[in-house]
């Protein structure tokens, strides 16, 4: 393997002089946890509000002359309704490659930018947003280009704190609602705020220009409700929430529907298609997908690890964990895996082999911690 | 009474022949907050190097390897309920088993306190 020089995002220093705990992710160097500890910054989280660093994930837009046009481009590439997202809305979808395959998971959003009428904002992973690009780019019509979202940052506020502490800096985000943005004006800097995020709490993600970024982290910090929040926390809150995470719960060999996604793909384009991979999808909403993501319960106290292997209680394997840990407001082992289709239903009782030996376990229904999201 | 360490950062206090073991400070600060223990059943044997017990934080599970051979003879029940006592008192409240040791070389070729406090600085 060759080394490369890991990439910093704009706020870097302001992790080092936190005292954060920097490591390598996704090509970047990203602070997992800052002196509190992910035990701290997740119940910080989840009680007041969390300021995360999610700069590294790619942002980018898809411009065409019109909504329509550029919904049309977009409706090639997604599973998800495009056409119907009225302006400021945000979907959620993912792309998916001929096979019916997850390449990544993505926001979408509807600009309502005077001028920038066509335009749809996006936001995917780090690791897979040079993938992305390629691939959206090979896919477009002519009258519909993408841009790569330059010199831009991307904060998130979380947690049922978050509110308040922006709509003091911006009092227009309390009118916002769950999945929609806002274009406000924070102490003068430009910032384009989706009320949405990645833990299961009420929120904001806040997309600034970098020269913005270490001006706006600081004013947030400076709220004694708000502290800095790694991606050590960030994964535990998430896996509560039940939300996936690229490249464990989902990747390119898992569809949608498997993925218990459908409720991100709207009817519309269930029965019209016309999307990427839309055969596979189409087929396993008709007759069933083989698998099923699931959120798995170990009985005991032992978290079941990423790779776990899930069997019946007579011990033929029927599964896989693919996110697994502690869940601190669970107060619990929590997980996330494949199981066959026939052991998906809530309150199966399954096995985790957990070095060597069978622990018994349960599936239930996701999330592991109740959604906060203010609709 | 003396303490030893090992380069697994497995503290051992040894009275007599038997070993109190744990890990070390060192080792819950990198860790970070402990969630789970599983300790062996007392009666089991271990052998140096090889594996005794595993903690596992947020982040990860670690495997505790046998600082000493020999045979555990109590464990810390505390830490099934109580895993968090492993960052509070690593080197005391904390420890994990003690065990009844067959080789008193082993323990001789542990690091004393000033060895091991080095060998930390070096990592």
């Amino acid at each position: 393997m060759t080394e490369t020089a890991l990439k910093r995002t704009i706020l870097y220093d302001e992790h080092a002089a936190l005292g954060a705990k920097l490591v390598p992710f996704a090509g970047y160097e990203m602070p997992v946890q800052y002196p509190a500890g992910i035990l701290t910054e997740h119940n910080w989280t989840r009680s007041s509000a969390g300021l995360f660093d999610v700069s590294h994930m790619g942002q980018a837009f898809l411009v065409g002359p019109d909504h329509a046009s550029t919904a049309a481009a977009m409706e090639k590439l997604v599973p998800a309704d495009i056409a119907s997202l009225k302006p400021h809305q945000i979907r959620y979808s993912q792309f998916l490659n001929p096979e019916g395959g997850i390449l990544d998971d993505l926001m979408v959003t509807r600009s309502a930018y005077a001028g920038y009428e066509g335009w749809l904002y996006l936001v995917c992973n780090a690791a897979r947003k040079d993938d992305d690009f390629a691939h959206i780019e090979k896919n477009l019509p002519a009258n519909v280009k993408l841009q790569r979202g330059a010199d831009m940052a991307l904060v998130a506020l979380q947690g049922p704190k978050a509110e308040a502490a922006l709509a003091k800096l911006a009092p227009a985000v309390r009118d916002t609602p769950f999945m929609h943005y806002a274009a406000v004006s924070i102490d003068g800097i430009q910032a384009h705020v989706s009320r949405s995020g990645y833990t299961g709490e009420d929120g904001f993600e806040i997309s600034i220009s970098d020269k913005d970024a270490v001006r706006l982290w600081q004013l947030l910090l400076a709220n004694p409700d708000v502290k800095s929040v790694g991606l050590g926390a960030r994964d535990s809150l998430r896996l509560e929430a039940g939300l996936c995470l690229y490249g464990h719960d989902i990747d390119e060999t898992t569809s949608p529907v498997e993925a218990d996604l459908l409720w991100s793909i709207q009817k519309r384009r269930r029965t019209e298609g016309g999307f990427i991979g839309a055969a596979r999808v189409q087929k396993e909403i008709a007759s069933g997908a083989k698998r099923k993501r699931v959120g798995i319960k170990p009985e005991g106290r032992a978290p079941a690890r990423e790779g776990t292997v899930v069997t019946d209680t007579a011990g033929r394997q029927i599964g896989v964990i693919t996110s697994g840990g502690f869940g601190p407001t669970a107060n619990c082992p929590v997980a996330m895996g494949y199981v066959e289709t026939s052991f998906a239903k809530p309150g199966t009782a399954i096995q985790l082999i957990i070095r060597d030996k069978p622990m018994p376990a349960q599936i239930i229904t996701l999330p592991f911690v109740p959604h906060n999201y203010e609709r | 009474m003396s303490v030893k360490f090992s380069k697994d950062h497995e503290w051992v206090s040894l009275a007599g022949d038997i070993a109190t073991i744990g890990i070390t400070n060192h080792a819950q600060e990198q860790l970070g907050d402990v969630v789970f223990v599983e300790l062996p059943a007392v009666g089991k044997k271990v052998a140096k190097g090889g594996d005794a017990a595993v903690v596992e934080s947020v982040k990860a599970a670690s495997e505790v390897y046998a600082p000493v051979t020999g045979e555990v003879v109590e464990v810390n029940k505390e830490l099934e309920a109580d895993p968090a006592l492993v960052n509070r008192g690593a080197e005391g409240d904390g420890w994990f088993m003690k065990v009844k040791i067959s080789n008193p070389a082993e323990f001789s070729e542990l690091m004393d306190k000033a060895a091991y406090d080095k060998f930390v600085a070096s990592l």
